[in-house]
């Protein structure tokens, strides 16, 4: 492949190729639709690149396997969809406890228990509460095109070592399944990567063990432990926060939707404007943490805001805590694999906009943004 | 959406265009590979594009579809509810599909497997016999790049040669015997469009 020039790619495809030349160098899985073509991009690429795949016998080793190469100082990977990221919760924590770098990627398809395969975001509570056991976070990155989901890759894996932490990027089924154009990086050279010498690599004698684990039976010390964690999530909340705008700077709706769902709000955002309503388009790209910092510059201006989700209602909590009870906050999703239209989505504006007087032109709508508004 | 210039591929003003197309057919008749060549050829042609598969519990003989959009602009939805171009390539595509087209879009029929006419009165209607025409080729398989040939011929959408051009980088180089036969497959379906516009 040619570098710096533009190819067309699958969703999953581009994302297993940005990762090995981000330095992955082991990546583990179990097969689930859809996502199925990280591990089978990553079955050949990584034997191409040095690196190591293994087809485990099941989420839970493959996560566990992460957990060990992770450990070891590798650029350690493992992708899976909805139910089968379930499955690797407990290591998920385990990584985070143990403050092992590594990437994980959920292609969300539509639930609960094994749902189906098409497109939902239905997982915005378990990737950003926790997930897992146990007081933690991990970064989660949501992009909305395969070029943005290969750049996010590529920052998940030095974010993870900078942090220590695991990283999720959280993609849905459309992200995995379409292709566009995209320019991939050039390879990192993974001899040129940052010393990890927390790493277990063998101490060849000359130095004292390195441990990787978990538990720690003395409260004293595991409360000393999870603050100085929690440290590191609050350096994380405030360093870490992504968002992107659009048709935003007047608006006075503003719609909040992330991956996917963005574009196709982005879409209704136009359609919107045509008729003369100030839509726009506020989309957080870091979901923790939840780029609250954005919201700050956007209630002045909105008269309202409109989550809009492929679930039904979760990343709707976190406007409404940005927000903090200064707007109203509007909620329309979709749910069961259904993906939200732009007609459909400008069918809500429409009537959020109504009821919250939003639908003249930004210049007339001064009232519009009085503390009448407020619920 | 609403952009009327999406409706009439081929014209040029100052609106953007943007093509929202569904092609569907059963599988293994090559829909995805038309989709994709056509969002390869858009690409090399720098325009914007996206192509979406159905997915699921695909099967040869079963459904398949993809949307595919081209733009001049960054394209914002990947998916249509309402295409400015369906390509139906057997019954149930056309069952299914010819009620979403936009008024004032194209709807291309393979006449070979279709057993009945369009219903739509307020759509371009493009009848082109692709499976026949590549039975007469001797490779049925190249009935989707007969349908390609009269797709552009009908929207100049992309250049054929950015087809052919997709093509050679797609297929594998132990592939590329076969490039030929797609040409000439495409040309048919070409000459089908210009007979009846």
């Amino acid at each position: 492949m040619v570098m710096g020039q533009k190819v067309l790619m699958k969703g999953n495809e581009a994302i297993a190729e940005a990762a090995v030349r981000a330095g992955c160098r082991f990546y583990a899985g179990y097969p689930i639709t859809p996502q199925n073509e990280i591990p089978e991009y990553m079955s050949w690429r990584q034997y191409e690149a040095g690196g190591q795949f293994v087809q485990a016998e099941s989420e839970l080793a493959a996560i566990n396997m992460v957990y060990g190469a992770g450990g070891a100082g590798t650029r350690a990977m493992t992708s899976s969809s909805s139910p089968g990221i379930s499955l690797k919760q407990e290591g998920m924590s385990y990584l985070a406890g143990a403050e092992v770098p590594a990437v994980i990627v959920n292609m969300v398809r539509c639930g609960p228990g094994l749902g189906g395969i098409q497109p939902a975001q239905s997982d915005y509570f378990q990737a950003t509460r926790g997930g897992g056991h146990g007081d933690y976070h991990m970064l989660v990155l949501a992009g909305e095109s395969v070029q943005e989901m290969v750049d996010l890759t590529c920052l998940a894996f030095d974010k993870a070592d900078e942090y220590r932490n695991p990283v999720l990027l959280l993609g849905d089924a459309i992200l995995g399944q379409i292709m566009e154009p995209v320019t991939l990086p050039d390879p990192v050279d993974t001899a040129g990567l940052p010393d990890k010498p927390w790493a277990t690599t063998g101490t060849g004698g000359l130095r004292r063990r390195n441990v990787i684990n978990s538990l720690d039976l003395r409260p004293e010390s595991l409360e000393r432990h999870n603050l100085k964690l929690k440290a590191k999530y609050d350096r994380m909340a405030s360093s870490e926060q992504r968002h992107a705008g659009y048709r935003i700077d007047d608006a006075t709706l503003v719609l909040v939707a992330y991956g996917s769902t963005a574009r196709i709000c982005r879409r209704a955002v136009d359609l919107a404007r045509r008729e003369g309503i100030a839509a726009g388009l506020l989309r957080p790209i870091s979901l923790w943490p939840f780029p609250a910092e954005a919201f700050e510059a956007a209630v002045p201006r909105a008269g309202a805001f409109l989550a809009v989700e492929m679930s039904l209602g979760q990343m709707v909590e976190d406007v409404r805590l940005a927000v903090q009870f200064r707007r109203p906050v509007y909620f329309y999703g979709r749910t069961g694999g259904v993906v939200p239209t732009p007609a459909e989505v400008l069918v809500q504006i429409r009537e959020t906009a109504g009821a919250c007087g939003a639908s003249t032109a930004p210049a007339a709508s001064g009232a519009a943004r009085g503390g009448g508004l407020v619920k | 959406m609403s952009n009327p210039a999406a409706c009439e591929p081929g014209r040029s003003d100052n609106v953007p265009a943007t093509h929202e197309l569904v092609l569907a057919g059963f599988g293994g008749q090559g829909i995805l590979a038309m989709g994709q060549l056509l969002a390869y050829a858009g690409m090399l042609e720098e325009k914007h594009v996206s192509w979406l598969p159905s997915y699921g519990a695909e099967m040869r003989g079963g459904t398949a579809n993809c949307t595919v959009v081209i733009s001049d602009e960054p394209v914002a939805s990947p998916v249509s509810s309402r295409p400015s171009i369906v390509v139906a390539m057997n019954d149930p595509s056309l069952d299914r599909f010819e009620p979403t087209v936009r008024p004032g879009g194209l709807l291309l029929i393979n006449t070979s497997l279709c057993g009945r006419q369009a219903r739509r009165q307020d759509v371009r209607v493009l009848e082109v016999p692709a499976t026949g025409i590549a039975d007469e080729l001797g490779e049925g398989r190249v009935a989707n790049m007969v349908m390609l040939g009269a797709l552009l011929g009908a929207t100049g959408l992309v250049g054929a040669q950015s087809v052919l051009e997709s093509l050679a980088k797609v297929l594998p180089p132990r592939r590329h015997g076969l490039i030929p036969l797609n040409q000439r497959a495409l040309l048919r379906g070409q000459e089908i469009a210009a007979r009846h516009s």
